[in-house]
């Protein structure tokens, strides 16, 4: 069972996004950090257990040409081995931060060529696959970032072409969480990185010096906002409210539960523990144990915990620790970030 | 966000604004005729093949404060006036209802069935003139070609754009508080029960499949709402049943338009900043704005038609009241353009404002960027 704890008030409320809220634990010095997307701005901002935020910064999307200052898409903490970064993505571009917020250290700047006319022009999707950041575009490329250990030498090493519709999240793991569940043989086949899209479909890459695309896992006219990877296991969330998990390597369907009554917003993983959140418009949150089958080794779900946010259209929720015994939500129009944790 | 956004909004703001007239041309008794040519002028000019064209093009959002001044024009397209309270409440209701619209919609690509409601019902408030009715129909064709072929992320993306264009919008209105959708804090409630999006299925359902492919355990769980399948798809064809509800007339004499100014107090601080700061940008707008309306054809008042002023409120006293005690965050009397910076904009814009100029409201002399603030704000 989890408890509503103190909620954290935003200077802006969230906007109607997908993914909308991303968390950093930094258990060194007891401190989550939150960054949340208002529209022309994001706020980051950090906070100790009980919920008293302690530092707060906007950041802004670069100006360029247009009627209106740009919308921001997405904010998200990368952890890569040796740093930290925060990457924000708007209509205009790709932009990097050091973890907290201070300096910018890259940036990309969109270019649309004639599309900016007739459809819209936006970086969407972010993770980090060890020493790379992979973002996705409006046009369905996956751009791949060599990131340094340290200084702002950051490289555009790869433009990954798997998606005909535009990038809506980007899932990875460690390729060493998965070797130990696999035969010696298969070891190279290794996906460590799942991109999704507007049409549904999965893109399984093994990521590298060059990506290599490992499978595609089609979809069925529904758009698949978020996307999760645990053990070699995809878990994606769908447009009409459904949650499915695939073998990651052959892209094979274990498991489809008819989680939500409205869209998925967002998933998330706590993969000490294998626990899966999903969080949708239909003002629910719902908490599952994935597990590995006993006899033929797929991989099975049971629900543990359902959420009712009410009159929230859920637009970000994340797990606040790696065993999942808290997590944080976010909501359409509401200046607030909601925390439960359990009793 | 999405450059498919602007027709959508433009079409079902117009919607409410239509339904909310009507209610307030009944309720004040305008004698019929009158009220039927302000329809009919108000919908001939919103569906002009001129404006039409130039709302279609691809472009980002104009502003909530650059919007309004196109709905200032729509309202006064006849014979009837509206003061400036009066239109405050009118704007207000207006995007109230809409947001309420694309809340509740159950899937993104329903927020076209909502549009069709509107047009539905506006065809219905044509009187005696195939001429506007075919405007409407072409216009339906337009969004047919547009929206058709688009996908269900296409459809999302234009849902929030819609959404992040309505956030932090909290007024409260009466006729929601009354059917307990709205909460006294200004947001809407989400229902937990009631009929789910087409194409989903009733949460609650666990299926489990081996490496073939074979459902190995069907497994149940507790959603915690109560649903149900949806009936049927509405029908996105010229004709026929929409079955969403969302976007049709909620008034009626026995309901009548009422509403009560909040502003939300805890998003003030956020509201105030956007009103304050100037915006860089505006000069690009207002060259937009420019364009949009000068496709906008309005007849001059001709012949011996006296005019007549519309109240939103009950009584002139209440009226005045609501005037005076507009909470400041909510105050669309001043629009924050720089606009004596860019002098031909700004004579394009006056030249086609002026041309709906009504002519017996004072002109103060001043530079061409001040008329144009001066006629918005007369409005």
């Amino acid at each position: 069972m989890f408890r509503r704890e103190r909620s954290i008030p935003l200077r802006g409320s969230a906007a109607a996004l997908c993914n909308n809220l991303s968390v950093l634990q930094l258990p060194v010095r007891n401190l989550t950090h939150f960054g949340v997307v208002h529209g022309p701005s994001a706020q980051l901002l950090s906070a100790a257990p009980e919920g008293v935020p302690l530092a707060q910064r906007q950041l802004q999307a670069k100006e360029g040409a247009g009627v209106s200052p740009p919308l921001i898409t997405q904010v998200h903490w990368c952890v890569l081995p040796f740093r930290v970064l925060l990457v924000l993505t708007s209509h205009r571009g790709i932009q990097m931060y050091e973890s907290d917020g201070s300096v910018m250290v890259y940036w990309h700047a969109l270019d649309a060529g004639d599309a900016s006319l007739v459809q819209a022009v936006f970086a969407r999707g972010i993770a980090a696959s060890g020493h790379f950041i992979c973002v996705g575009m409006w046009s369905g490329r996956v751009l791949v970032f060599d990131i340094p250990a340290k200084g702002s030498n950051i490289v555009l090493s790869e433009e990954l072409a798997g998606h005909q519709t535009p990038v809506t999240d980007i899932a990875t793991e460690p390729a060493q969480g998965q070797l130990d569940c696999k035969p010696l043989e298969n070891r190279d086949c290794i996906a460590d990185v799942v991109t999704a899209d507007d049409s549904g479909l999965l893109c399984v890459w093994r990521s590298g010096p060059e990506f290599k695309l490992l499978t595609r896992i089609p979809g069925f006219g529904v758009p698949c906002p978020s996307v999760q990877l645990w053990q070699g296991t995809i878990a994606a969330g769908y447009g009409n409210g459904q949650v499915r998990l695939y073998e990651a390597s052959t892209g094979t369907l274990h498991v489809q539960i008819d989680a939500h009554a409205r869209a998925i917003c967002a998933l998330d993983l706590a993969p000490e523990v294998g626990k899966l959140l999903s969080a949708a418009e239909d003002t629910f949150v719902h908490i599952w144990k994935l597990s590995r089958s006993p006899e033929g080794g797929y991989v099975e779900v049971e629900h543990c915990h359902g959420e009712c946010v009410p009159d929230t259209q859920v637009c970000g929720a994340r797990f606040c620790d790696p065993s999942g015994s808290s997590f944080a939500v976010t909501g359409y129009d509401l200046a607030e970030i909601l925390r439960f944790s359990s009793m | 966000m999405s450059v498919r956004t602007l027709p959508l909004l433009f079409l079902n703001l117009g919607g409410e604004m239509l339904y909310i007239l009507d209610q307030r041309l009944r309720a004040q008794n305008i004698p019929g005729d009158k009220a039927r040519k302000v329809l009919n002028d108000i919908i001939s000019t919103m569906f002009n093949r001129k404006f039409m064209e130039e709302l279609f093009k691809p472009q980002e959002l104009y502003s909530k404060k650059a919007l309004r001044t196109v709905y200032d024009r729509l309202a006064h397209a006849s014979i009837m006036r509206l003061n400036q309270a009066s239109m405050d409440k009118l704007y207000d209701l207006m995007t109230m209802a809409f947001k309420y619209q694309v809340l509740l919609c159950p899937r993104p690509k329903d927020v076209l069935l909502v549009t069709f409601n509107h047009l539905d019902a506006i065809k219905g408030f044509i009187q005696d003139s195939p001429t506007i009715l075919h405007q409407v129909d072409e216009t339906f064709q337009q969004l047919t070609e547009t929206y058709g072929g688009l996908s269900a992320g296409e459809f999302q993306l234009i849902r929030q754009t819609l959404l992040i264009f309505f956030q932090d919008l909290h007024i409260r209105v009466s006729i929601f508080l009354k059917d307990k959708v709205q909460n006294s804090n200004g947001r809407f409630v989400l229902p937990v029960s009631g009929p789910l999006p087409w194409g989903t299925k009733v949460p609650g359902l666990i299926r489990t499949f081996n490496n073939k492919g074979e459902e190995v355990r069907k497994a149940e769980f507790k959603h915690g709402g109560s649903y149900v399948a949806a009936p049927k798809e509405g029908s996105f064809e010229l004709y026929g049943d929409r079955v969403l509800k969302l976007g049709t007339n909620m008034y009626s004499v026995n309901r009548p338009v009422e509403t009560h100014m909040s502003g939300a107090s805890e998003n003030l601080a956020a509201q105030t900043q956007e009103s304050i700061a100037p915006n860089p940008l505006a000069k690009e707008e207002l060259n937009l704005l420019a364009r949009l309306i000068g496709g906008m054809e309005i007849k001059k008042p001709s012949g011996p038609e006296p005019g007549f002023r519309l109240n939103l409120f009950t009584t002139d006293e209440e009226e005045e009241q609501a005037a005076l005690t507009r909470p400041e965050e909510l105050s669309y009397e001043v629009i924050n353009i720089q606009a004596a910076q860019d002098q031909q904009t700004n004579e394009e814009l006056a030249r086609i404002m002026g041309e709906f100029e009504i002519l017996d409201q004072p002109r103060r002399s001043a530079s061409k960027g001040d008329d144009l603030l001066a006629m918005m704000d007369e409005l």
